[in-house]
């Protein structure tokens, strides 16, 4: 295949992963986008492998990585749970960038490609970049993958003089990459380039393990930024422009749903990245300061199933508590049940319940709900005033109405789900204890407010129970 | 000294209410007071004696003693003359008086040193005081009983059906007035089935109306009818015939017309003129629920179901009476509620003395007479909750967006023109410093950076998780980095190249990012296929 062929190959590459990414604007047209997904992929793939860059002695060599590669991740695939999705991407994340860092090594001891002046500079900047991007994407979801799955605690580990540690470790860096750029052999370069990498990995490590289980979707959406822009710094060490430009592309989508992340929890994106909520000891003086007046009034399984048949409008609420209950398939039957018993049944999701973007909209997917009744937080909010049960399941800081009354509270500002606002709400809950933000729920409080205690799945499948009796 | 609530038997001719019920006895008992009630004052709403005696209240023979032996007397009605003469000197009275409409009643009852609640009084635009608002009770239960008559003089169903008989119309329901009473009309009426249309000179009750399962029918005429308290006012001449106009025409296509309309201190408005009533189909049924007030139709009969060419026009005016028992029951709980207001000053909790606060706006509302000097008419509310006249015409512009939050607000001019500012100095350091060959990548890299951003915006929410694995695998498009090192053509110049462990990375690199491109892209399969529906 000549050059020319190749370039115009990855342009049309380049062409389908735009329209890939196009396509997922609704549920409609998402599966076409992940096959122009996957014919972009073999359009490059193939285009390299027989283009001017490859002989044929390596054909061998990338036919049993691939098949190797491949029959992993197939596997993976297949197996995976839907409510393991978040721990399954950050792994992946954690691959591109481990890759991003061998190719970059690679490259750097590569001497067959000679560059002079200014021209060796970039190029060496560039490697320099790419692998300290690599570096931190890799160990940061690797940590994100521990935390996800519950391998690490969940609690952030705030390190004191963290702020320092960081930056320090970037003077370091920067250090050592003027060292790497004086550097006249490659074995001289080796020691500055391993060095920053070590300091990388550790940055990553301590990067993620600052922060806390809520702000996770934050931190996968900005990894997966982060896997993007390694790909794009690989892509000018190589001088490809499909990697740039797919790079390019995984980066900015990164980014935006790492900005809907932040605001969706009304906090701006460095705040989240420096770790730890309401950073310092405002958040307990706020608590101690307004103890919610009145009282709660828990009601059983039964009671429950009895407000939920006389009811014509239910709003459910799920969060991150029925994911890890695994409750989307009892959910999805009580759903059914009281929809075809003519109940208006429909879901509202919160931008940031789950652990990653759009984790509730998948595990209510799998379950077979259909996605026309689950509405974003926009798009319901103004409906419950006119709704009879709004049903919070495993949630607690995005029905928080102190984000909207309290203004000294730690979460003020952010969007919330106005559940109270609804004739009934009933959140279910193992216990009191306060959620991820550590501020006390004045929902919890309200008249017309009902607490369900246990856990998720056992609680809904006996109000199931009772509302077939 | 706990203070003793006496309930009589109402007097007025086929009143059945009363105005406490036995459950609402055991509460007003809590509170600290002695109740006795006249023989036989429940009877009408079956509410018999000896249920009263269970809830501990006593039971008194006739009604000469229970008058003089209450400190505090519960009514429905307003107290007739004889009554009056039967109260205790200093005694508190509380039920519905209707000061304007009774001034008689009110030199009596001054005459006797009284302090009279009348809760027919009370300032119904205190959100507080709505649990105390026995007019809105009333209101709802007459609705209710409105259009049970309709259906009772009616011909037929009230819902369509299609049988093997034949197929029935549904019945076409107009009401007119959408206060409490005819939102409680609009939502009976449209569950037994009916087509229900209602109108209303407040525009702002078109969604309460659409609520409950009706349609607003507008007057074609510009004009706000809110008149403060919650009433309508009187409208101009121009509004009146356009209105007439459409009653004209809802007169021609319904069946039954339920009218509510009422303005305070004045006579209820004549909107169904007798050409109307000849106008509609025979077996057409009108309840007017302005009786009282001489009533909205010209025909109606106050008290009274009479045909009139040959439309049963229903002019009741005892409409909560019919329905003894729930508005008993209610009433009963709207004065439990001012009673409870009434002991919030209370030295002891539960010492059965009441104390009428003439600071309290709700209470000061309600006391027409306080011992024996008339209070009424009440100064005006300071915080009138003036129904929200002038609404700012769009409150928050919605946002418009692809879904639901698009690329956000346009930035303020400042930040703007930082933005700018650090763009353009980042611009030119790269322009100064970096060779041609860099720029080429730079430029692409730049616009395939604005073009995520504007392809990921439309991104829908519902579909973020995908969204990641499928970048997710996409990003493993780095393997073509490891491919071009596996073996490149080398020509020559691979001198001292270490090309196994070059080749020992690549293929690391390589199998890494295929985990990531099969499982990435197989995996957002999975999930996308889960998508439905």
């Amino acid at each position: 295949m000549s050059p020319s062929l190749a370039t115009v190959s990855y342009i049309g590459a380049t062409i389908l992963f735009i329209l890939s990414l196009g396509g997922l604007s609704n549920p409609e047209t998402s599966r076409r986008g992940n096959l122009y997904g996957i014919i972009g992929m073999t359009i490059a793939v193939l285009a390299t492998v027989f283009g001017p860059r490859v002989t044929m002695a390596g054909i061998p060599w990338i036919v049993g990585a691939m098949v190797v590669g491949g029959a992993i991740g197939l596997y993976a695939a297949r197996t995976v749970q839907m409510t393991q999705m978040p721990e399954l991407v950050a792994l992946m994340h954690s691959l591109v960038g481990l890759a991003a860092c061998l190719v970059g090594f690679a490259s750097y001891i590569d001497t067959s490609i000679v560059f002079t002046g200014a021209e060796k500079a970039i190029h060496e900047v560039e490697i320099y970049i790419g692998i300290l991007i690599g570096a931190v994407t890799f160990s940061g979801s690797i940590i994100a993958f521990g935390k996800l799955s519950g391998k690490i605690g969940g609690k952030p580990l705030l390190l004191p003089a963290r702020h320092w540690l960081n930056l320090l470790g970037l003077l370091v860096v920067i250090w050592f990459g003027r060292e790497f750029l004086n550097a006249h052999t490659v074995v001289d370069g080796m020691t500055p380039l391993i060095v920053m990498t070590a300091i990388a990995l550790l940055f990553g490590i301590h990067m993620v393990m600052a922060i806390g289980g809520a702000d996770m979707p934050v931190v996968v959406s900005m990894l997966n930024s982060y896997s993007g822009w390694a790909a794009a710094a690989t892509g000018f060490m190589l001088s490809n422009d499909l990697l740039i430009v797919v790079g390019a592309l995984v980066g900015s989508s990164g980014a935006i749903l790492s900005y809907i992340m932040c605001r969706a929890m009304n906090r701006n994106f460095i705040s989240v990245i420096a770790g730890g909520f309401g950073t310092g000891g405002g958040a307990p003086a706020a608590k101690a300061g307004e103890q919610p007046a009145g009282e709660v009034v828990a009601v059983s399984a039964v009671e429950t199933a009895e407000l939920l048949r006389e009811s014509k409008d239910v709003i459910i609420v799920p969060g991150y508590g029925m994911a890890v209950a695994q409750a989307q398939h009892t959910v999805f039957e009580i759903t059914r049940f009281l929809r075809e018993k003519g109940v208006n049944v429909r879901f509202g999701i919160h931008p940031v319940a789950g652990r990653m973007p759009g984790h509730m909209n998948v595990l209510l997917a799998e379950a077979k709900v259909p996605y026309d009744i689950v509405l974003e937080m926009d798009e319901i909010n103004a409906d419950f005033p006119n709704t009879d049960v709004a049903m919070v399941i495993g949630a607690n800081d995005i029905v928080n109405p102190a984000a909207e009354d309290d203004p000294a509270s730690p979460i003020a500002g952010m969007p919330v789900l106005q559940v109270w606002k609804a004739k009934t709400s009933v959140v279910m809950k193992r216990s009191m204890a306060s959620g991820y933000a550590g501020v006390d729920n004045p929902l919890f409080y309200k008249d017309n407010n009902r607490m369900l205690f246990g856990d998720a799945k056992k609680m809904l499948d006996e109000v199931l129970a009772a509302l077939k009796a | 000294m706990p203070l003793t609530i006496g309930v009589p038997r109402e007097v007025f001719p086929d009143e059945k209410r009363v105005a406490t019920v036995p459950d609402v006895v055991e509460k007003l008992i809590k509170l600290g007071f002695a109740v006795s009630v006249e023989s036989g004052a429940g009877d009408a709403a079956n509410f018999a004696d000896d249920t009263y005696r269970a809830t501990g209240a006593t039971v008194v023979g006739d009604a000469a003693s229970l008058w003089a032996g209450s400190d505090i007397v519960f009514k429905v009605r307003a107290p007739s003359p004889v009554e009056v003469d039967l109260m205790r000197t200093g005694g508190t009275l509380i039920g519905f008086v209707w000061p304007a409409q009774n001034p008689e009643l009110m030199k009596q009852l001054a005459a006797k040193k009284a302090t009279v609640l009348a809760i027919d009084s009370l300032p119904r635009q205190l959100s507080r005081a709505q649990k105390m608002d026995a007019l809105t009770s009333m209101a709802g239960v007459s609705g209710y009983r409105a259009v049970i008559e309709a259906a009772n003089a009616f011909g037929r169903f009230f819902n369509g059906q299609v049988t093997a008989a034949g197929k029935i119309p549904p019945a076409k329901v107009f009401i007119a007035g959408a206060g409490v009473a005819g939102l409680a009309a609009i939502g009976a009426a449209a569950n037994l089935g009916a087509i229900v249309r209602a109108n209303d000179t407040r525009a702002e009750v078109a969604d309460q109306v659409v609520s409950l399962g009706g349609e607003f029918v507008k007057v074609d005429y510009e004009e706000e009818g809110s008149g403060g308290g919650g009433y309508a006012k009187v409208m101009s001449e121009g509004f009146q015939a356009a209105q007439r106009a459409m009653y004209a025409q809802q007169a021609r296509e319904v069946d039954i017309i339920i009218t509510t309309a009422l303005i305070p201190g004045k006579p209820a408005p004549k909107l169904i003129t007798a050409e109307m009533v000849k106008s509609m189909k025979p077996g057409s049924v009108i309840v007017d629920m302005a009786g009282e007030q001489g009533g909205n139709c010209e025909l109606t009969e106050p008290g009274q179901a009479v045909v009139r060419h040959g439309v049963t026009i229903i002019g009741y005016t005892d409409l909560p009476s019919r329905l003894a028992k729930q508005s008993s029951t209610l009433y009963a709980n709207n004065l439990l509620r001012l009673t409870e207001e009434l002991c919030k000053t209370q030295k002891e909790k539960g010492d059965g003395t009441i104390d009428v606060n003439m600071e309290d706006e709700a209470i000061r509302g309600l006391t027409v007479i306080r011992d024996g000097d008339v209070t009424w008419p009440p100064p005006p509310l300071k915080v009138s909750a003036t129904p929200q006249a002038a609404k700012p015409a769009a409150p928050v512009a919605e946002k418009k967006s692809g879904h639901g939050h698009g690329a956000g607000e346009p930035m303020s001019a400042g930040s703007l023109a930082i933005m700018f500012g650090v763009g353009a100095a980042l611009f030119w350091l790269i322009g100064a410093f970096a060779p041609a060959s860099f720029l080429s990548h730079f430029t692409v890299f730049v616009l395939a950076c604005f073009i995520g951003y504007m392809v990921v915006w439309n991104v829908t929410p519902s579909l973020h998780t995908p969204l990641m694995s499928v970048t997710n695998a996409i990003s493993s498009i780095i393997a073509i980095g490891a491919l071009i090192q596996v073996a490149p053509p080398l020509e020559g110049v691979a001198e001292g190249r270490p090309s196994n462990w070059i080749l020992g990375l690549a293929v690391a690199a390589l199998a890494l990012t295929a985990i990531n491109m099969f499982g990435g892209f197989a995996v957002t399969r999975r999930m996308l296929a889960m998508f439905r529906k």
